[in-house]
């Protein structure tokens, strides 16, 4: 199993997600810092991810779209403010125009990746947080309305089994 | 938004409330977050007490909800604000188990001796 724990805060309007994974720490790192690699988990199924700028370096950004089944192509942008390979990286994840730039309005998430070697195997913790209830909101909704409508019918799966328990 | 208790007068309420392009165009921007009056009311070519009044029939219809905060009041869709968040919470969780499970997918394709990059 590969998440082994995974705790929301609404309050803190926090996600904490414990993995572990079957490859040493150099390899795991190598999924964040490699775009080609990044680009076969980031997006979900049927919204490929391309990356066309991915400066790994400390305030570098990354910029990619998401090509969806109707071939439109939804924007991101990441900036590094934090990158302590291989046992660390702090990214702001936010939406970007057309152009590549930035959307401010909406705001961004902050992501602290951590890894830990277990032997042979990582230990991946993701840690996720918003600045308010109004940009989460603003940037999650928005999220699932321009490029995860396919994934919203796995999680309504998902859902539907946490509420049965 | 519940509406499984509805009586007649409550339906009525309801669609009334809906018919208008402007109400439905403020239930739509309240689902997705908090507005104050003033903030809605600034979005329409229409005065403050106008916009004022289209909130309180969707308050009565319990489209939305008002809540004080400071000196402003805010309106929201009328379903519970931390409801709402762990929603967006789980399927936002839902979205990094997936991720997780993509990555641990690929770290099982390649091969384990060496951690560079072979292409």
């Amino acid at each position: 199993m590969t998440v082994i724990s995974s705790t929301t805060n609404p309050e803190a309007l926090s996600l904490t997600l414990v993995t572990e994974l079957d490859a040493d720490v150099e390899r795991v790192w190598q999924v964040w810092e490699d775009p080609r690699r990044l680009e076969r988990w980031w997006g979900p199924p049927g919204y490929p991810a391309t990356f066309e700028k991915h400066d790994f370096t400390p305030g570098g950004e990354a910029g990619y779209y998401m090509t969806t089944p109707e071939g439109e192509k939804p924007r991101g942008w990441w900036r590094f403010t934090r990158i302590e390979r291989p046992y660390r990286l702090e990214l702001e994840d936010g939406f970007a125009d057309e152009n590549g730039a930035p959307v401010e309005e909406i705001g961004s998430g902050h992501v602290v990746v951590t890894l830990e070697d277990l032997g042979g195997r990582t230990r991946m913790t993701i840690q996720s947080n918003f600045a308010s209830e109004e940009q989460m909101t603003t940037m999650l909704e928005m999220g699932m309305e321009e490029g995860m409508k396919e994934a919203a019918g796995q999680i309504d799966s998902i859902l539907a089994e946490y509420s049965r328990t | 938004m519940v509406v499984d208790h509805l009586d007649d007068a409550g339906i009525d309420r309801l669609f009334q409330a809906l018919a208008d392009p402007t109400r439905r165009d403020i239930v739509r921007r309240v689902t997705l977050g908090g507005y104050s009056v003033s903030g809605l009311a600034a979005l329409y070519a229409m005065s403050f007490a106008a916009v004022q009044k289209h909130v309180a029939v969707l308050e009565r219809a319990s489209l939305v909800s008002k809540e004080k905060r400071g000196r402003e009041q805010i309106v929201r869709g009328n379903h519970d604000g931390l409801q709402n968040v762990r929603r967006l919470l789980d399927e936002y969780e839902a979205i990094w188990r997936q991720r997780a499970e993509r990555i641990a997918d690929i770290l099982a394709e390649e091969p384990k001796n060496n951690g560079r990059i072979q292409q």
